[in-house]
C-alpha cells in the first residue's frame, strides 16, 4: 500500500543551514495493516507522514502509494484520495458549521452525485458513532468528538489508507479512547490500512507493527512485543515503555523470572500469579 | 494564604438557551508552596477554574482571593495580581512573537518598567530555569527551535515575571516522553528551589502521581476529590465513572490484591517494584 525507498528529505533553516529530516528511509506497509510510527519530537515522523499523501515529495528516493509514484503530478488527486490524512488539531480540519455538511465537503469536491454523497455521509457518521450529532454545530463538540468528525470526513472519501498524525495529542483520556477505538474499528471492520503517528505507548501497543524513528532514521521495526522488550533502546530514542513493561524489566534485574515482553496489566497479573 | 476560592460559580451565556454552569459553587484553598494537580475530563471546568485564579474570568458569584486580596474589588489592581499569578496556557509556543529568544522572554519584564540590567538578570535566570543555555540561545529566533525548546522559551517568558503562583495548563501536551519528563522535572525543581506554588492541569495520571502534593479532581463543575494522590487514586471506580483513571501500576496492584496478594497501595513504578520485591524475596 505504501512503500518508501531510500527516501531523503532536507529542510533549509532560516539561518541558511540545512537540516536532514529524513535519512535513507525504507518502509513497506501492506494493505490492511495497522502500523504505528513512534519517535521523539523532531525525529522526522510527521515529515515522513506528509510524504505518504504527497504533501511533501522526497528529495532523494521514491514513495509509492498503491504503486503510484508521489512525484507524478498527474496522479496527485488519486494519491490523496487513496491515502487520507488526519492531523493533530481537529479545529484546523473542520470547515463547515454543521457536522454532516463538514463530512460532505470531501465527497462534494470529488464530484460525486448527491444521492451517493448522502449515503457516504450517513455511513461515515455512523462508523464514527456520531449519528446523534449529525445536525449539530462542530464547535460545540468535545475534542474527541471533533476528531471523530474529522475522521468521518476522511472516510467519506473512501480512502484505502488513513494516516493519522498524533490525532489524540490534544484529547482527554475518554476522547483518546473514543478515537483509538474508531481507528481500530476502521482497520478491523473496513479493512482500511492505518498509519498512526503517536507519542502514546498504550496506543502503539494496539498496532500490528511499529517503526521507531530517531534523528531522521528508522532505528527499530517489529511487533509491539519485539520493540518494547528493548526497554533501553526505546528510552534512548526519547520514548517510553508502558509502566508494567518497565516494572517487569526492573523486577527481572532484581532476579525475578519474568518474560521481557509484557505490555499490559493483564499479562503482568498472569505472570506474577504464576510466580507466586 | 495565596489562593482561596469561596463559593465560586461560573455560568457561561447566562439567560440564553446556551446557558451552561461551568463551575458550580466550589470552595478550596491552596497554601503557600504547595504543588497542586488538577484533573478532570474535557468540559469538567478545569480551564474555567484556572482562568479565575488570575482574573481572566470574573465569577458569576463567589469570591477568589490571592494573598488576601479579593479579585475584582475596587482597591485591587489586576496588573499586580497577574504579576503574582503566572498562567501558562496550552501550547504557549503559539504565543511567541519576537525576533530573538531574549526579546521574547524580556517582553514581560520590560513592560513592568524594569531597568535593562534587571531585565537581563531576569531573562537569564528564567532561561536557565527551563533548562536552556542562555549564551547559545538568547540571540536565536524562537521560530528556529524545536517544539520542546519553543515550549520552554514560552514558559521562560512567564517565569521572567517572577510569579508567586505558577499555573500550567497541560504544559507537556504534544511533547515526546523525554521532553515531557524533562519539562515536568524542571517544574518540580523550580517548585523546590524557588518555593513557588505550582498548579498543574494534566490528563496524565502517571505525571500527577509522580509530582503533586495534592490533586483536585473536577467533575461537572464540582470538586469530586481534593486530597493526596495516594488517597485519590484509591478511588479507581469513581475516577473511571467520571472519565478518568489511575496510573497503570495502581491498576496492577489493585488486580493483584483481588487475587490475594498482600500489597500496599502503589502510585508509581518504584513503589510497585519495592512492594513486589518484598513479597517475592522473603
Amino acid at each position: 500500500m505504501i512503500k518508501a525507498e531510500n527516501v531523503r528529505f532536507e529542510y533549509s533553516t532560516q539561518s541558511g543551514g540545512i537540516s536532514l529530516a529524513l535519512d535513507d528511509i525504507n518502509i513497506n506497509i501492506s494493505k490492511g495493516e495497522f502500523v504505528a510510527i513512534l519517535g521523539h519530537n523532531g525525529s522526522g515522523k510527521s515529515t515522513l507522514a506528509k510524504h505518504f499523501n504527497a504533501l511533501l515529495l522526497p528529495g532523494v528516493g521514491t514513495v509509492y502509494v498503491k504503486g503510484m509514484d508521489t512525484k507524478d503530478e498527474s496522479l496527485l488527486w488519486n494519491i490523496r484520495q487513496t491515502a487520507g490524512m488526519v492531523f493533530q488539531n481537529p479545529d484546523n480540519q473542520i470547515v463547515a458549521t454543521i457536522v454532516e455538511e463538514d463530512v460532505a465537503f470531501g465527497p462534494e469536491n470529488l464530484g460525486i452525485p448527491p444521492a451517493e454523497i448522502r449515503e457516504r455521509v450517513d455511513n461515515s457518521i455512523k462508523t464514527v458513532d456520531m449519528i446523534e450529532y449529525a445536525k449539530h454545530s462542530p464547535h460545540l463538540l468535545s475534542g474527541g468528538q471533533k476528531q471523530r468528525v474529522a475522521i468521518a470526513g476522511i472516510i467519506a472519501m473512501k480512502p484505502e489508507c488513513i494516516i493519522l498524525d498524533e490525532p489524540t495529542a490534544l484529547l482527554d483520556p475518554i476522547g483518546r479512547r473514543e478515537v483509538l477505538n474508531t481507528i481500530m474499528k476502521l482497520n478491523e471492520e473496513e479493512g482500511i490500512t492505518i498509519v498512526l503517528i503517536t507519542h502514546y505507548m498504550d496506543e502503539a501497543i494496539k498496532a500490528g507493527r511499529i517503526y521507531v524513528m530517531k534523528n531522521g532514521k528508522i532505528i527499530m521495526e517489529g511487533k509491539p512485543k519485539e520493540v518494547f522488550k528493548e526497554v533501553e533502546t526505546v528510552k534512548n530514542a526519547g520514548l517510553d515503555v508502558p509502566q508494567v513493561t518497565e516494572l517487569s524489566h526492573r523486577l527481572s534485574r532484581e532476579g525475578l523470572t519474568l518474560p521481557p515482553d509484557i505490555l499490559t496489566v493483564e499479562e503482568m497479573v498472569v505472570e506474577l500469579c504464576r510466580l507466586k | 494564604m495565596p489562593v482561596k476560592v469561596e463559593n465560586l460559580t461560573h455560568v457561561y451565556m447566562k439567560d440564553s438557551v446556551f446557558e451552561h454552569v461551568a463551575i458550580d459553587n466550589i470552595s478550596f484553598e491552596i497554601q503557600d508552596g504547595e504543588f497542586i494537580g488538577i484533573i478532570g475530563h474535557t468540559g469538567s471546568g478545569k480551564s474555567t477554574l484556572i482562568q479565575h485564579l488570575n482574573g481572566l474570568l470574573k465569577p458569576s458569584s463567589g469570591k477568589v482571593f490571592i494573598d488576601g486580596s479579593e479579585l475584582g474589588s475596587k482597591d485591587v489592581q489586576m496588573k499586580k495580581i497577574r504579576q503574582k499569578v503566572g498562567l501558562v496556557f496550552q501550547y504557549p509556543e503559539y504565543q511567541l512573537f519576537e525576533e530573538t529568544v531574549y526579546k521574547d522572554v524580556a517582553f514581560g519584564p520590560r513592560n513592568l518598567g524594569l531597568s535593562e540590567d534587571e531585565v537581563e538578570g531576569r531573562v537569564r535566570k528564567a532561561i536557565e530555569l527551563v533548562g536552556l543555555d542562555f549564551d547559545s540561545i538568547s540571540n536565536v529566533s524562537p521560530f528556529e527551535l524545536s517544539g520542546g525548546q519553543k515550549r520552554r522559551v514560552a514558559i521562560a517568558g512567564v517565569l521572567a515575571m517572577e510569579p508567586k503562583v505558577l499555573i500550567l495548563d497541560e504544559p507537556a501536551a504534544g511533547l515526546d516522553p523525554k521532553g515531557r519528563d524533562e519539562i515536568l522535572r524542571g517544574f518540580k525543581t523550580l517548585h523546590e528551589k524557588q518555593k513557588i506554588t505550582v498548579v498543574l492541569v494534566s490528563h496524565s495520571m502517571e505525571d500527577i502521581a509522580n509530582l503533586v502534593d495534592k490533586v483536585l479532581v473536577m467533575n461537572k463543575g464540582k470538586i469530586a476529590f481534593f486530597d493526596t494522590p495516594r488517597n485519590v487514586f484509591r478511588e479507581a471506580e469513581t475516577l473511571e465513572k467520571i472519565g478518568l483513571g489511575v496510573p497503570q501500576v495502581t491498576y496492577l496492584v489493585k488486580m493483584l490484591r483481588e487475587r490475594g496478594f498482600d500489597l500496599a497501595d502503589c502510585i508509581n513504578i518504584d513503589e510497585a517494584k519495592n512492594e513486589l520485591l518484598k513479597l517475592f524475596k522473603r
